[in-house]
C-alpha cells in the first residue's frame, strides 16, 4: 500500500470516529432522558395541572403556556423577519450598509439569551407596562428568534436563482409581483425550515421568559395575553431548584424534559418533511 | 493563429497547380503532335488524360471533405468552391487537348496542308491564359485574372483568322483539301474553347478574391 | 410583349410558394447598399454607449432590426452581444452601477425615456434566456403567470391562451397531458420551448433570444431553430448566438460585435460568403476568437 493511501485511510477513519462520537452523544442524551422520564409520562401527566405542591399531577398548563409563547413569538417574528430579509436581499442597494446590517443580525444571534430576558424585562414588562405576561414573553422570544428567521429567509431567498427573477421581469411583471409570486413561493421551503427551527429553539428557551412571562405555578390556564403562564423549560428549572420534595420533583422534571425534547424533535421532523415534500414537487 | 485547415487548403492549392500544369502540358504537346504529325506524341497526350481524370476525382473528393468537415465560411468557402470549379474547367481543358490530339492522329498519315502558324500561336495564347489563371489563383491576384479575361478576344481573332484562311484559301479553292483542312479547323475550334474555359476560371478567381461577380457582367471588370 | 408578361405571371403562380418568395425577396435590398434587408426597422439603436461602472462595454452602437425578420448577433465571448440585447428590453437596469447613453427606438419611439414603464416595454419585447428558466411551478402556471401579471383574470381566456402558446411553441402534442406537472420535470429542450411559449403568451411584438440553445443537444437545438423560423412570420426576432452555423441557418441579417464595437451588419448570406470587414472574416473563418 502506498503512503498516500495509508494517510487517506487514517483520515477517513478519524472522520468516521468523530461522526460516531456525535451519534453516541446524541443517542445517550435521548436514552438518558427517556430512561428516567418515560415512567412519568401518562395521559394524566399530559392533561392535568400539578397537584400537591408540585409532587404529583401533570404539566398541562406548562404545555399550553409553551404553545402560546411560541405561537406569539412566531406571529411577531415571522412577518418582521421575512420583511427584513426580503428588503435586504431584494430591494436594498448592495453595499457596506447592508453588509453591516447582515453582520449585526448574525451577531444578534450570538447574544446570550439571558440578555434578551433582561431586555424584555426592561422594555416590555416595565417600559411598555405589559407586566409579566404572555405578550412580554412572546415579544422577547420573538426578538430572540428574529436573527434565525432573518438569516434563514435571506439564505432561502438568495438561493432562488436570479434567472427566474429575470424570467418574471422579462414577462412584464413588476419587482413586487416577481417577489410575491415567484421568489417567495420558491423560497418558501427554506423559509419554513428556518421558522420551524427557530420555533424549536424558542420553545426550549428558559432565560428570556424567566423575568418576562413565566410563573412557577398556576392553577388554571391563562385568560389573556396579559396573563403570566407556566412554560415547560421554566417548569423544569423550577422543579430542580425550588420546592421541598426533590425526589418526586426530579421525576416530574425528567418527564417534562422528555416531553420538551419530543416536542422540539417533532417540530424539526415537520421541518424536514416539509422540505422533502417541496423538493419532490420542484425537482422532479 | 495556426490552423491545420490552412495546411489542407494549401494542399488543395498544390493539387490545382498540378492540374493546371498537366493541362498546359497537354495543350502544348497536342499542338506539337499536330504540327509534327507525330502519332506517338498524340497518343501520349491521349494516354496522359487518364492522370488528369484521376486527379480531378481526388480534388473533388478533397473539396467535399473540406466542406463537410470544416464548414468553411467567407474567404475559405469562396476558395473551396472556386477550386471545385477550376478543377472541372481544367479537366475539360484536358479533354480538349485529347480532342486536338485525335485531330493530329487523323491527319498524321497525310502531308500537312500548309505550315501551321496561327494554330501554334492560338495554342500559345491558350497556354498563357491557363497559366495566368492558375497564377492568379495561387497569388489571389485579380489584375492577372482580369488580363486573362481581356485576352479572350485575341484568341477569338486567331481562331477566326484560321477559319477564314482554311475555308477561303483552301477548301473553297480545292474541295479535295477538306479532309486535311477540317481537322485543322476543328483543332482551332478546340483551342478557342480552351481559352473560354480559361476565362471562366479567371472570372471565378475574381469572385474568390473580391467577392465580385464579373461573370455575365463584363462592366464589373472596369 | 404583353402576352409574354402575362404568361410569365401564370408561370409564377404555378411555382411552389417558397420559390415565389425567393423571387419576390431576391432584390429587396438595393444593390451594393450595406445594411439590413426587409421591411422598415422595428427596433433601432442610435449611438448607444453602455458602461458598467466606469468600464465601457459598448461603443457607439447604431443598428436597425427589421420587423418580422431574424437578426443574429455574433461575436466572441465578452464582445458585448449579450449586453446589447439586454438593452433592448431594459434588462440592463437590473445591473447596479450601469449607465446607458444614446437612444433605442421601438417603432420610432425611445424606450429609454423616463416616462416609459420598463414592465410595459417588456410585455412588448419578450426574452428567452441562455439556460431554460421555467418557474418552479406547473407547466400551466408557467404560461398563465405572464397573463395574470398582465391583468388577465378570465379563466377561459387564460386556458385558451395557454393551449395556443403551447401549440405555437410546438410543445402541445408532447405535453398536453402533463399541464399540471412541474415544469422542472421536462427535458432541457422542452423547458426551453416552454419558456418560449411563456413568452408568446403575453403577445410580444419582439422576441429576444440570448443564446437559447447553449445548453441543448443537437436535436433540441434543431427544434428551437425550426421554431424561430416559424415565429418570424409574426414576430421580430433578435438572437444572440455563439454558434455561427446557427446564425447562418436561422437569421436573415447578422451583426458582428467585437470588443464592444459593432463591426458590421449585413444580410446573413453576405456575412458568411463575403463579409466586408477583415475582422468579421477572421472571426467567421475561425482565425481568432
Amino acid at each position: 500500500m502506498k503512503r498516500s493511501d495509508i494517510v487517506q485511510k487514517l483520515g477517513f477513519s478519524a472522520l468516521f470516529a468523530c461522526m460516531a462520537a456525535n451519534i453516541v452523544f446524541l443517542g445517550s442524551i435521548i436514552f438518558f432522558i427517556a430512561a428516567r422520564g418515560l415512567s412519568s409520562i401518562s395521559w394524566a401527566f399530559l392533561t392535568e395541572a400539578p397537584r400537591d405542591a408540585m409532587t404529583a399531577g401533570g404539566v398541562a398548563p406548562a404545555i399550553v403556556g409553551t404553545f402560546y409563547l411560541t405561537l406569539g413569538a412566531v406571529i411577531f417574528a415571522l412577518p418582521l423577519g421575512l420583511a427584513c430579509a426580503v428588503y435586504l436581499t431584494e430591494y436594498s442597494p448592495k453595499g457596506w450598509i447592508v453588509n453591516l446590517l447582515r453582520i449585526s443580525i448574525n451577531n444578534l444571534a450570538g447574544v446570550p439569551s439571558v440578555v434578551f430576558g433582561l431586555f424584555g424585562l426592561t422594555v416590555f414588562v416595565k417600559y411598555f407596562g405589559f407586566g409579566v405576561s404572555i405578550l412580554s414573553g412572546s415579544l422577547t422570544l420573538g426578538i430572540l428568534a428574529l436573527p434565525v428567521i432573518i438569516s434563514a429567509s435571506q439564505e432561502a431567498l438568495t438561493a432562488v436563482p436570479q434567472s427566474i427573477r429575470e424570467a418574471s421581469l422579462a414577462l412584464g411583471a413588476t419587482q413586487w409581483e416577481t417577489i410575491r409570486r415567484v421568489v417567495l413561493p420558491a423560497a418558501l421551503p427554506g423559509i419554513l425550515t428556518g421558522v420551524i427551527l427557530s420555533v424549536g429553539r424558542v420553545a426550549g428557551e428558559t432565560a428570556p421568559i424567566l423575568f418576562t412571562a413565566a410563573t412557577f405555578y398556576m392553577k388554571g390556564y391563562p385568560r389573556s395575553v396579559f396573563s403570566e403562564v407556566m412554560a415547560l423549560p421554566y417548569h423544569i428549572y423550577a422543579l430542580m431548584t425550588e420546592g421541598s420534595h426533590p425526589e418526586q420533583q426530579t421525576r416530574i422534571a425528567y418527564g417534562s424534559s422528555l416531553l420538551l425534547l419530543a416536542l422540539v424533535l417533532s417540530v424539526s421532523l415537520v421541518a424536514i418533511l416539509i422540505r422533502a415534500r417541496q423538493r419532490k414537487t420542484y425537482n422532479a | 493563429m495556426h490552423r491545420h485547415f490552412d495546411e489542407e487548403l494549401q494542399q488543395l492549392k498544390n493539387d490545382i497547380l498540378k492540374m493546371g500544369a498537366l493541362a498546359q502540358e497537354a495543350i502544348i504537346n497536342s499542338v506539337d503532335a499536330l504540327k509534327g504529325r507525330d502519332k506517338a506524341a498524340a497518343q501520349k497526350v491521349i494516354d496522359s488524360d487518364v492522370e488528369m481524370d484521376r486527379l480531378e476525382l481526388v480534388i473533388d473528393d478533397k473539396c467535399l471533405d473540406l466542406i463537410a468537415l470544416h464548414q468553411p465560411m467567407a474567404k475559405d468557402l469562396r476558395f473551396i468552391t472556386t477550386a471545385i470549379k477550376l478543377n472541372a474547367e481544367l479537366e475539360r481543358i484536358g479533354d480538349l487537348a485529347v480532342d486536338v490530339a485525335q485531330r493530329a492522329l487523323s491527319i498524321s498519315d497525310k502531308p500537312l496542308l500548309k505550315p501551321l502558324v496561327d494554330i501554334p500561336k492560338l495554342a500559345g495564347v491558350a497556354q498563357r491564359m491557363i497559366s495566368g489563371a492558375i497564377e492568379s489563383f495561387i497569388k489571389g491576384d485579380t489584375e492577372l485574372a482580369k488580363k486573362v479575361v481581356l485576352s479572350d478576344p485575341e484568341a477569338d481573332d486567331l481562331k477566326r483568322a484560321v477559319e477564314k484562311e482554311l475555308i477561303f484559301d483552301y477548301m473553297m479553292k480545292d474541295g479535295s483539301s477538306a479532309d486535311r483542312a477540317v481537322p485543322l479547323l476543328l483543332a482551332a475550334r478546340h483551342l478557342e474553347r480552351v481559352c473560354d474555359h480559361a476565362v471562366s476560371m479567371a472570372e471565378d478567381i475574381i469572385y474568390m478574391v473580391d467577392a465580385k461577380v464579373v461573370r455575365h457582367h463584363p462592366e464589373e471588370l472596369a | 410583349m404583353h402576352n409574354a408578361d402575362h404568361e410569365k405571371q401564370v408561370n409564377m403562380e404555378n411555382l411552389h410558394p417558397s420559390l415565389i418568395k425567393i423571387q419576390a425577396g431576391a432584390d429587396t435590398n438595393p444593390a451594393g447598399e450595406a445594411g439590413v434587408s426587409g421591411p422598415g426597422p422595428k427596433i433601432s439603436a442610435r449611438n448607444v454607449n453602455f458602461y458598467y461602472g466606469s468600464k465601457r462595454a459598448l461603443n457607439n452602437i447604431s443598428a436597425d432590426f427589421s420587423a418580422r425578420r431574424v437578426t443574429a448577433i455574433i461575436g466572441p465571448s465578452g464582445c458585448g452581444k449579450s449586453t446589447f440585447i439586454r438593452l433592448l428590453n431594459r434588462m440592463h437596469e437590473l445591473v447596479p452601477g450601469s449607465r446607458l447613453e444614446g437612444e433605442i427606438l421601438l417603432d420610432g419611439k425611445d424606450i429609454l425615456s423616463p416616462d416609459r414603464d420598463a414592465a410595459e416595454l417588456r410585455k412588448r419585447v419578450g426574452m428567452v434566456f441562455q439556460k431554460p428558466n421555467p418557474f418552479p411551478k406547473s407547466v400551466f402556471e408557467n404560461i398563465a403567470y405572464g397573463l395574470e401579471v398582465n391583468g388577465v383574470t378570465d379563466k377561459n381566456l387564460i386556458e385558451e391562451k395557454v393551449v395556443d402558446s403551447l401549440k405555437k411553441a410546438a410543445l402541445w402534442s408532447e405535453i398536453k397531458d402533463r399541464l399540471k406537472d412541474s415544469a422542472l420535470g421536462l427535458s432541457g429542450g422542452q423547458q426551453q420551448r416552454l419558456c418560449i411559449a411563456r413568452c408568446l403568451a403575453v403577445s410580444p411584438e419582439v422576441i429576444l433570444f440570448d443564446e437559447p440553445c447553449a445548453s441543448l443537444d443537437p436535436i433540441s437545438t434543431a427544434r428551437i431553430e425550426e421554431l424561430i423560423l416559424e415565429l418570424k412570420k409574426d414576430y421580430t426576432i433578435v438572437i444572440v448566438t455563439h454558434n455561427m452555423q446557427q446564425a447562418a441557418r436561422v437569421s436573415d441579417n447578422t451583426a458582428f460585435f467585437l470588443m464592444g464595437d459593432l463591426i458590421e451588419t449585413d444580410r446573413t448570406d453576405r456575412i458568411f460568403k463575403a463579409p466586408r470587414d477583415k475582422r468579421t472574416e477572421d472571426y467567421i473563418t475561425g482565425r481568432f476568437g
